[in-house]
């Protein structure tokens, strides 16, 4: 059923980025896809269980976002991993920069991973950068 | 032929509408006949080229006072 692998790496922490990040790795797994995710730099932060930090938004579209009925980027994330077998992985330098181990992360991500796989693991795959 | 199923996804943004009907498709049996109600255009017309992409089959869209109901039936 797959049709192309794609690996998406977020590393901005604002909500247009993040919120566009959900949608391209949610729709892509849904839709048969291998979809990669990498999480890194501002984006890490809010996998960290119990972070209750909003994402600022860049513009008159993340107002809009926030202020209207659009799923949460997390939920996004969430159901590309339940519903369609997306891996999701926070960055192990990210990790060690915050101060967070892998109990102190979402449930719903799968273990620590270098910068030297993921990019080995997305080798044959779209790349998508947000 | 068991009744259609009603997906209420209006309210809801891209792709909120297309998540719900997934989570209902996993819920549902083969032939079973689904219908998703959308007050989002772009989910009108993102969800019928979902179905083709993944191989349901998709019926029929229709529009009533700014209400979407795209209705399909379960393939696979």
């Amino acid at each position: 059923m797959a049709s192309g692998k794609i690996c998406v790496v977020v590393v901005s922490g604002t909500l247009e980025r993040l919120q566009m990040a959900a949608m391209v790795a949610s729709v892509a797994a849904v839709s048969g896809q291998d979809v990669l995710v990498f999480l890194s730099m501002n984006a890490l932060t809010y996998f960290v269980k119990g972070n209750t930090l909003k994402a600022p938004h860049e513009g008159e579209m993340g107002g809009l976002i926030a202020s209207k009925k659009v799923p949460e980027f997390k939920t996004l994330f969430e159901q590309a991993v339940e519903l369609g077998d997306a891996k999701i992985y926070p960055c192990s330098m990210a990790m060690d920069i915050l101060g967070v181990e892998q109990e102190g992360l979402e449930g719903y991500l799968e273990n620590a991973t270098g910068l030297t796989k993921f990019l080995h693991d997305a080798n044959d795959g779209q790349i998508w950068t947000f | 032929m068991a009744d259609k199923k009603i997906v209420d996804g209006r309210g809801s943004f891209c792709p909120g509408p297309l998540m719900e009907l997934i989570v209902a498709l996993k819920a549902s049996q083969i032939g079973d006949e689904l219908e998703v109600l959308s007050t989002d255009k772009g989910s009108a017309s993102d969800i019928p080229e979902w179905l083709n992409k993944v191989g349901h089959e998709y019926i029929s869209t229709t529009e009533s006072e700014g209400v979407w109901h795209i209705n399909l039936r379960k393939s696979k």
